[in-house]
């Protein structure tokens, strides 16, 4: 079981590259142990920023930063860096155009039983309604890293969402397909498309192997970039597809799943469930517990979709 | 260049602009414009030639709702063409809004919502440092403005970082939409306020250029910590009796009457600072 959690992947990828990019800026609240950030402050302290417990601050500071010439990425729990600093996002960053880098760390309900103060659940939607705004979760390390480094190219606002736990890997150092803001397709099939973004994308692809072993073939879109939504891998699958899931550790409401049943809707409509929390805060617990109470799991994923093709 | 008079002329072209627009925060305009003149033409490094220079000067105007008193200043200087402005000004697809866009020449950040100039400043100030630079960042922001907490959270970083590059101006008319800044958030300690985050905090007649000039010349000096000018100003200044300290001329359209009166004040002032 891989140890590494996408966070970290985002540190080693800032270490390797500020070396060569003395631009690149890594701010925090008071968040560096959180975001896995230490070891970029402690290497690189002339490029390090810290604001203290003032998210408002942080993307503020960021866009001036940005506005100079500089390439901040700035680091902060999502459930606040998404809410509280929501308007520094809309109007410093997306609004004026500056390249900031909005790195939500321990997203969806990452933080399990410190309750709904900490969970983002709502930062997909929030962030997406801004114009100018992209949004992110990628799925393991090794496409955070492809990502990260897809990022530095840029000089537009972005939204990045990570978990703070390790999650299983689905690629590998070699073999990790990325094609900037296009999914990644882990598998083909013309029963059911799956579509699914960050912590969700593991069970998918583990339900499309339940559902094969009952001749039930599924296509499962890595739908890393939700914004920009990559429109023309889902109407390819879903136009073949008898029923379309999508999944998310969000609120079902402004998500991916919104979106892909806005799209599947105006298109070529079919049934599309969404799997994704609660309107309510969560059961408290551990990401796993919480993730097996909501059907959140390969199997819980493969029984929703048995549902929708019935 | 006579400022004072130049003053009393992008004043005009304010009230016309708002006139012609039907809509404008007329009296904050009034009681900045000093401030904004004294600052383009007299302190700040900018210009339509250097707007890619990465050693100018910045400014922020983080009262971002006296974009008329903005746009008559940035004309003045040369980037944008008074005219256009208003002429189109607040009209149907108009490039022109009422607040600052970055898409105009001339203007940095966007703004509009109230406390974001301060702590992008510090952003601001903070790169030029880590790239010694000896640029300076400027941001005007309104008295009651200051009840935004993210505006000492900026204050808070600029003296932890020893931003002596960055000068905070708050043009302190005393005047909000709702009536008296004391009556609806007070900020008479706002020296002590500022003293207490660290700040260097230095006083000016905020429509008096001569008195602003002398502030902000006094804050270059000051190293280790970041400045602050209190400009007291008086809102609606220039407008004559109709205007000045009048809380309903925050956000207000004159009347054919008012206009006539505002005009001929504004010129009569104008000439007078040429004789």
């Amino acid at each position: 079981m891989n140890k590494i959690p996408n966070r970290q992947a985002i540190c080693e990828t800032l270490m390797e590259k500020v070396k060569e990019d003395k631009d690149i800026i890594a701010l925090c609240s008071d968040s560096r142990g959180s975001a896995s950030m230490t070891p970029f402050f402690d290497a690189f302290p002339e490029n390090s920023v810290e604001v203290g417990i003032a998210e408002q601050n942080l993307v503020s500071i960021s866009a001036g930063l940005a506005k100079c010439g500089k390439k901040p990425f700035c680091f902060s729990p999502a459930s606040f860096i998404s809410t509280r600093s929501y308007e520094q996002a809309k109007v410093d960053v997306a609004y004026s155009n500056t390249n900031v880098k909005l790195v939500g760390i321990s997203g969806g309900i990452s933080y399990g039983a410190l309750g709904m103060s900490h969970h983002s659940a709502q930062d997909i939607a929030a962030m997406s309604a801004i114009p100018n705004m992209r949004v992110y979760l990628p799925s393991d390390r090794f496409q955070t890293k492809c990502l990260i480094k897809a990022l530095l190219q840029d000089e537009k606002p972005a939204y990045i969402r990570v978990g703070r736990n390790p999650v299983e890997d689905i690629y590998s150092e070699g073999d990790c397909p990325f094609t900037m803001d296009k999914a990644t397709v882990m598998c083909e099939g013309t029963d059911v498309l799956f579509v699914a973004c960050g912590e969700m994308v593991r069970p998918c692809f583990e339900a499309a192997k339940i559902l094969k072993e009952e001749d039930i073939s599924a296509t499962v879109l890595d739908m890393y970039c939700v914004k920009p939504l990559d429109t023309e891998a889902i109407l390819k699958y879903a136009v073949n597809a008898k029923a379309v899931v999508t999944a998310e550790e969000h609120a079902p409401f402004g998500g991916l799943g919104s979106m892909v049943s806005q799209l599947i809707g105006a298109n070529c409509p079919r049934k599309v469930i969404n799997v994704a929390l609660p309107d309510a805060p969560v059961i408290t617990g551990t990401s796993k517990e919480v993730y097996e109470h909501y059907g959140m799991t390969g199997e819980g994923i493969a029984v929703t979709a048995r549902g929708a093709l019935r | 260049m006579n400022l004072t008079a130049l003053s009393y002329e992008c004043r005009k072209n304010v009230l016309d602009m708002i006139k012609e627009g039907g809509c404008g925060h007329i009296g904050g305009d009034f009681s900045v414009m000093d401030i904004l003149v004294t600052l383009y033409f007299k302190e700040v490094n900018i210009s339509p030639e250097n707007m890619d220079d990465p050693d100018r000067d910045y400014f922020v105007m983080s009262k971002g709702h006296s974009v008329e008193a903005y746009y008559a200043v940035l004309a003045a200087k040369g980037f944008l063409d008074i005219n256009d402005v208003i002429a189109n000004f607040s009209k149907f697809g108009s490039k022109y809004i009422g607040h600052p866009n970055n898409k105009l020449p001339g203007i940095e950040m966007n703004s509009g919502s109230l406390g974001h100039g301060l702590p992008v400043c510090v952003g601001m100030a903070l790169a030029n440092k880590m790239d010694g630079r000896t640029n300076r960042v400027y941001t005007v922001m309104g008295d009651g403005e200051l009840a935004e907490g993210s505006v000492w959270e900026g204050a808070m970083a600029a003296s932890q970082y020893k931003l002596d590059n960055l000068c905070a101006v708050v043009d302190r008319n005393r005047l909000q939409i709702s009536g008296n800044t004391e009556d609806v958030m007070g900020h008479d300690d706002l020296a002590a306020r500022f003293s207490a985050f660290g700040w260097n905090v230095l006083f000016a007649e905020g429509n008096n250029i001569d008195s602003v000039y002398e502030a902000l010349e006094a804050a270059k000096t000051c190293k280790g910590k970041p400045s602050v000018v209190i400009a007291n100003t008086i809102k609606g200044f220039g407008g004559g009796e109709v205007m000045e300290n009048k809380a309903p001329w925050h956000h207000k359209v004159p009347t054919e009457e008012q206009y006539q009166m505002i005009s001929a004040e504004l010129l009569k002032r104008r000439d007078a600072a040429y004789e």
